[in-house]
């Protein structure tokens, strides 16, 4: 390399020449930062604008819905017999309208809600819970290999909705029913994608420099393994909703989800679709509902992926 | 490369196999009442019924039912249907219909792929940039609305605004528009970001930064490296995808009125016609299997890594 390419600045001060001094109590600073994962990824998370919006409403959301049929007087169920009471527009009494028989389409919403929600956290926490102790056994132990991996393709070589359908189909509607049938489809995949990940973390170098530090194996998995994988496990979990909210509105599409009697956001917005055409309101309202509750769990999912990697801390 | 191809094979069988018999041992659990029509249901006294359905092999043991099964399968019988078209071949019916569901199928991968696959390169060219954020919000919107309200609000509003018909007939090719449009929408999103996504990983890498330093026309660099490899992972989706639009458009079909295979399913499920529903998810995931072999076999032409690695051995 040509010497002359190397410029020099040449005021620089004379301070920065001078010899350090020693200092025995500075000797075990080297390495130390004060990072921590949690507080970092969570920096990163509510940086964004759209995040704070999003979890605020959906921190408002659920509770409303839990709160709202305890409080409430209005019974989803109740029908009415007076036909004047039959599909009335949006009013301040029945702020989102009234159904075919007069029931009131704001309770039908919430209890809905509450329903739907339910229903696919309790998949998320099944399918994931599932997933992270199948993928943990199988990446330890490799004679898992052969097994799994028929398992996984007989699983996943065809297409979810019909083993989906094909379960709903069997057993009698119910929510048990709609979540077995989801988690049974669904776990195969948790399961690969943890394996995938723990094989890679068990190998990955800072583990290996780790053991050669003769760190203690408590220190590496409480602090370089488990950390990632809880991270994991919360974006997947917070995916899983969508998805189980819309396999829901499939199956009671195609007439194998809920009971019909029973106030869900599938079964609200097929009821809804049939009276489309004339009372619009019947619709909109549950699947304005709906698509925020989707799209949500869908951005807080993608965009806590983004901050529980550690690349993008700051 | 041929053991490469045939080790996919073995694969593919023992898949189909076990997948058979997980499906075949899921359907006898299914309620025995969808094995008569309604009124031989009504009419007949629990000792008819007994006797009925010991005639049809159903109350047989579950290997002897799977080899009869096989067997007729090889055959080419596939069965009768029971409630929905009372007594008529299963064959029949669906050489009937799988014509209209491919028909759909084929114009809406090509759709899908004609979209899609530039949309996916767009969106990596002008990452962070416009084209990226808006494409953004379109797959944002694909995946977490439940497809059912997407494909409900084509029909009604596209219907309406374009004045195309909201049902599908065949001898009226305009009328194929919006159950096309339906199908294609969900796979134009899947292949934009997962092109993207590749295209991105890839760029990052060092050998492109060197391809880069070295003075290779940006021309060159994306069409000979980036996009090259970028497209493996895609290519061993596409004949699955090719396949499983048959089942994607499960809802499409019915909503449409198309008398193709999915709607069928649907339909069997309502009516609690048990043989056709066996029939039709044992085709779903024949197909799917299918897909999948094919989907090894396409990579190992794009991909010249696996004619490498076989040569090595």
């Amino acid at each position: 390399m040509d010497e002359k390419t190397v410029s020099v600045p040449e005021n620089l001060p004379q301070e920065l020449f001078a010899r350090a001094e020693f200092h025995e109590e500075k000797l075990e600073d080297t390495g130390f930062s004060n990072y921590s994962y949690w507080r970092s990824t969570i920096n990163t998370f509510f940086k964004s604008t759209t995040v704070k919006v999003v979890v605020a409403l959906v921190l408002i959301m659920a509770a409303y819905t839990v709160i709202y049929p305890m409080v409430t007087e209005r019974d989803p169920y109740t029908v009415s017999l007076s036909a004047r009471e039959w599909n009335l527009p949006p009013s301040r009494e029945h702020p989102f309208g009234t159904d075919g028989v007069g029931r009131d389409i704001w309770a039908r919403v919430w209890f809905g809600t509450r329903t739907s929600l339910l229903l696919s956290v309790a998949v998320a926490v099944f399918e994931v819970g599932l997933g992270v102790v199948i993928g943990a056994l199988w990446g330890f132990y490799r004679k898992l290999d052969t097994v799994m991996f028929a398992i996984y393709n007989t699983l996943t070589n065809v297409p979810s909705t019909i083993y989906l359908v094909l379960i709903a189909y069997i057993m009698k509607p119910s929510v048990v029913t709609i979540i077995i049938a989801l988690v049974a489809t669904g776990w195969i995949r948790e399961a690969r994608w943890f394996r995938s990940r723990i094989l890679a973390l068990r190998e990955v170098d800072y583990n290996v420099a780790s053991i050669c530090l003769n760190t203690p194996t408590r220190r590496i998995i409480g602090r370089n393994v488990i950390p990632h994988l809880v991270s994991l496990i919360i974006m997947d979990a917070a995916l899983t909703i969508p998805y189980s909210i819309g396999s829901e509105v499939f199956l009671s599409y195609i007439g194998v989800g809920l009971p019909a009697d029973l106030c869900t956001l599938g079964n609200l917005v097929n009821q809804g679709r049939s009276a489309f055409l004339v009372y619009p309101f019947q619709m909109i309202f549950p699947t304005m509902i709906l698509c925020f509750i989707t799209v949500s769990f869908y951005i807080i999912g993608n965009k806590f992926a983004d901050a529980s990697d550690p690349k993008n801390h700051l | 490369m041929g053991r490469y191809l045939l080790s996919k094979l073995g694969q593919a069988v023992v898949t189909i196999s076990l997948v058979m018999l997980v499906v075949f041992t899921l359907l006898r659990f299914m309620p025995t009442a969808g094995y008569f029509s309604k009124e031989q249901w009504k009419d007949m006294t629990e000792a008819e019924k007994t006797a009925y359905l010991r005639n049809m092999g159903v109350l047989d043991p579950l290997p002897l039912q799977l080899k009869n099964f096989v067997t007729n399968l090889f055959r080419g019988d596939l069965g009768r249907s029971i409630v929905l078209y009372p007594n008529s071949p299963i064959g029949g019916i669906l050489a009937e219909k799988i014509p209209y569901s491919i028909l759909l199928n084929m114009i809406s991968w090509f759709i899908s792929a004609a979209i899609g696959l530039p949309l996916g390169v767009a969106m990596a060219r002008s990452k962070g940039g416009l084209a990226d954020k808006l494409g953004t919000v379109y797959v944002v919107i694909i995946r977490a609305v439940p497809s059912i309200i997407i494909h409900f609000f084509i029909q009604v509003f596209f219907s309406k605004w374009l004045g195309l018909p909201m049902l599908f007939y065949i001898e009226q090719p305009i009328s194929w528009i919006l159950p096309t449009i339906s199908m294609s929408i969900g796979s134009i999103a899947g292949y934009g970001v997962w092109l993207r996504r590749y295209i991105v990983d890839e760029e990052n890498k060092d050998y492109i930064k060197f391809a880069r330093v070295k003075g290779l026309p940006q021309k060159y660099i994306m069409w000979r490296h980036v996009f090259r490899n970028a497209i493996v992972p895609i290519a061993i989706n596409i004949p699955s995808d090719f396949l499983l639009m048959l089942s994607g458009s499960l809802v499409i079909e019915s909503m449409y009125s198309i008398p193709g295979t999915g709607g069928l399913l649907i339909k069997s499920i309502k009516a609690m016609d048990n043989p056709m529903v066996q029939v039709l998810v044992l085709m779903y995931g024949a197909l799917s299997v299918l897909g999948v072999f094919l989907g090894d076999i396409v990579v190992s032409f794009v991909d010249p890594r696996i004619k490498l690695v076989d040569s090595n051995d």
